[in-house]
């Protein structure tokens, strides 16, 4: 492993996993007894994307969540209260039931910024935060993810475009479940792999198994160095399939059925189980503890969230806008001097050296490159790609999309 | 005291904000070396340098985008829309994004979102526009319209230190036209605050932006016939100046509203439904409308002339009321 593990860090992966797991059954029981105010999604099968990443940030790191993200929110430390209270709708979620599922965040502690159902929006704002944290002086590196439909919006490649021109610490993760609601990945792009993307923008990329926690934690990893280091954003592709329905309400019958064989035999979860076993790093005395402790947590807090109240209807009509201080001021990690006249100010000079992309006047005029050749071929070479699911042969939708 | 015009105005709110507070920085298409397309931020990149003056590819998405994420982190960004037409291709990240944070998550967005609007100079269908009730319908929004160099830089200064996102509309066909003597240094104009422009006891003239002035000049028309008009300049459209509006329709119980947005859905007819609410025993008239037509803003001189309302519009509708 380029990036060790402890024993201990390896049982934490597994505990986030399984509890994001766990914390998902939950909610469809709770949804089939009409429990949750609206839909419900579930990352069911993409535990290890969600864990692996969130979990190669650091506490400054920032990071935004896509609906199916729920284990990343529990790595930076929000509990499974937070999410049955948000699904609940109830008056003490992190929005105050102002809005449900993964729509939460926490800009003072977490550090965790809230999505909005628009796919592809949280990369310019993730753009937005890494350029702003690279400004203060922070070193922090901003992480979001987007579906293998999201990465047509438009959003993903302005977002990409700009954060890419300005050499922004931003990691985006192409989470490749292979489906966009019912459109299968062959009816978006015309490529096999959407990390080729990266190459359009000039920045680096990987493809990873996102079925295997341990390579997603390495290569979020090696990504989060790089943007720490001042080398740009980087891409990462994760390969993985949806393993239900878009939402609760969608029994995915377009999805073939050896295709759901073929992911089910690599579940993440139970490969991880595996690779724990067999590199000796739990018995089953701490396997089950785990589990307990998952089980205990998880109803105790859907006990807290089914006896906590709605919020009171006058709540509807309130803080539209901020009238109070920034919850937020500005945290300076370098002299503020550097930004303020005179020391701050420039001579426009303006010469493109190599329209390779090599060389730009960077912002703050420190020098940078990209080592990468922008191509993901060396990132690929580094990080096995999974093995190629059987081909989707089953009859489409007709008409629209 | 000294002469400047109303683009002068706004450039010194910008120097100057980013002269006192380290956390606002500038963002958009063309605003640095060039010093944006109508050189709003010229001198800005000399004195602030790339960190602070930060220009982008073409992509307003991306651009109000990454202002939100940079207001998350605590600063205040400043996105330049090159023309406030291309508004448009961000709609999205302001009214989904931006102006729900708060709301939802408790998440507040500081950011200013400015540039040119407006017709009058030919600029054609995508050149010309004043989107600006699109954002008014948007809960979470501050849309600020202002008329005159002094409130201009002032209101934009507000605008700056206000804690959740304001559109900032830069009627284009002021910035070279109006010039004012505005004191030097610091001075804010309050949000949702509108001001009288002119007292008077016949009927009530609500306007905002370039429509302002046309208006003004048809209140002195007015007033030679004997017709004691009151103008008063909206300057901020939300939140509306509600409490302003009706304490002059109880004065002079008399109504009208002159903008150059188009008619259907433009400001004035929510201003006539806020009047009927709170002041409909004290109306003397119909609440009367002077708008751009409801088309696309056309390119051609005598088409756009046509399009646009122009002081012989105002005088006559005034007239009309008045007589009522």
């Amino acid at each position: 492993m380029k990036f060790p593990l402890t024993r201990e860090q390896q049982i934490e992966l597994y505990y986030y996993m399984k509890l994001n797991r766990q914390l998902e059954e939950q909610m469809v029981k709770l949804f089939r007894q009409n429990k949750i105010v609206g839909g419900l999604y579930s990352s069911l099968g993409q535990e290890a994307i969600s864990v692996g990443t969130a979990y190669a940030l650091e506490k400054r790191d920032w990071l935004a969540p896509m609906i199916r993200n729920i284990g990343a929110l529990l790595v930076k430390g929000f509990r499974p209260r937070d999410i049955f209270t948000q699904h609940m709708a109830r008056y003490t979620s992190p929005t105050r039931g102002k809005d449900g599922t993964s729509h939460f965040g926490d800009l003072k502690e977490l550090h965790v910024v809230s999505p909005i159902s628009m796919l592809g929006d949280l990369i310019p704002v993730m753009t937005g935060v890494a350029m702003a944290g690279r400004y203060l002086g922070q070193k922090v590196v901003a992480l979001t993810w987007i579906g293998d439909g999201g990465s047509s919006t438009g959003a993903f490649h302005e977002g990409m475009g700009l954060s890419a021109s300005q050499r922004a610490p931003l990691i985006c993760v192409i989470e490749n479940n292979q489906w966009a609601y019912s459109t299968p990945v062959s009816r978006q792009v015309p490529a096999r792999d959407l990390a080729d993307r990266a190459k359009a923008y000039g920045v680096a990329s990987s493809i990873v198994d996102g079925n295997d926690v341990v390579a997603v934690y390495q290569t979020t990893k090696e990504a989060v160095e790089r943007c720490r280091a001042g080398q740009g954003p980087v891409i990462i592709e994760a390969k993985t399939h949806r393993m239900r329905g878009h939402a609760q309400h969608d029994p995915a019958e377009y999805v073939p059925k050896e295709m759901v064989e073929y992911w089910k035999a690599r579940d993440p979860i139970a490969r991880y189980e595996n690779y724990l076993t067999a590199n000796k790093l739990w018995n089953e005395k701490v396997k089950s503890e785990i589990l307990a402790r998952i089980e205990k947590e998880i109803l105790e807090d859907q006990e807290f969230a089914e006896n906590s109240p709605f919020p009171p209807p006058e709540l509807a009509e309130q803080d539209v806008y901020c009238e109070g201080p920034l919850p937020n001021e500005a945290k300076w990690r370098r002299p503020i001097e550097e930004v303020r006249p005179p020391k701050a100010s420039v001579k426009p000079e303006w010469t493109v050296k190599d329209f390779g992309g090599q060389e730009h006047p960077t912002p703050g005029g420190a020098p940078a490159s990209i080592s990468g050749d922008g191509t993901g071929a060396a990132a690929r070479k580094a990080s096995k790609p999974v093995k190629k699911a059987p081909p989707v042969k089953a009859s489409q939708p007709k008409g629209r999309k | 005291m000294a002469q400047v015009t109303f683009l002068e105005a706004i450039r010194q709110a910008l120097f100057e904000e980013m002269e006192r507070d380290p956390t606002v920085v500038c963002l958009g298409e063309d605003i640095g070396v060039y010093g944006g397309a109508f050189k709003v931020t010229q001198g800005l990149l000399e004195r602030f340098g790339w960190e602070r003056v930060i220009e982008t590819p073409i992509a307003e998405t991306g651009i109000v985008g990454a202002a939100c994420g940079m207001s998350f982190m605590g600063l205040r960004p400043v996105a330049e829309m090159q023309f406030i037409d291309f508004i448009a291709c961000c709609f999205n990240q302001i009214t989904n994004y931006a102006a729900k944070s708060y709301y939802r998550w408790g998440a507040p967005v500081p950011i200013v979102v400015r540039g040119p609007s407006g017709g009058g100079v030919h600029g054609g269908p995508f050149h010309s526009a004043n989107p600006e009730m699109y954002f008014v319908h948007t809960p979470g929004l501050k849309v600020v319209y202002p008329s005159t160099p002094y409130d201009a830089k002032g209101l934009l200064k507000s605008a700056i230190r206000d804690n959740n996102p304001v559109l900032f509309f830069e009627h284009k066909f002021l910035y070279r036209r109006i010039k004012e003597e505005i004191p030097e240094g610091d001075y804010t104009v309050p949000l949702g605050k509108a001001v009288v422009r002119r007292e008077g006891k016949d009927l009530t003239i609500l306007s905002y932006g370039a429509m302002m002035h046309t208006s003004l000049e048809a209140v002195e028309l007015l007033a030679k016939e004997g017709i004691d008009a009151e103008l008063i300049d909206l300057r901020t459209l939300l939140p509306l100046d509600r409490e302003m509006i009706l304490q002059s329709v109880k004065k002079t119980n008399k109504l009208m509203v002159v903008h150059e947005d188009t008619k259907t859905g433009g400001i004035a007819g929510e201003i006539a439904a806020v009047v009927c609410e709170g002041a409909f025993e004290e109306l003397d008239g119909p609440i009367l409308r002077v708008t751009s037509l409801d088309t696309p803003v056309p390119y051609a001189p005598s088409l756009e002339e046509r399009f646009l309302p122009n002081v012989n519009d105002v005088v006559r509708t005034a007239r009309e009321l008045a007589n009522y």
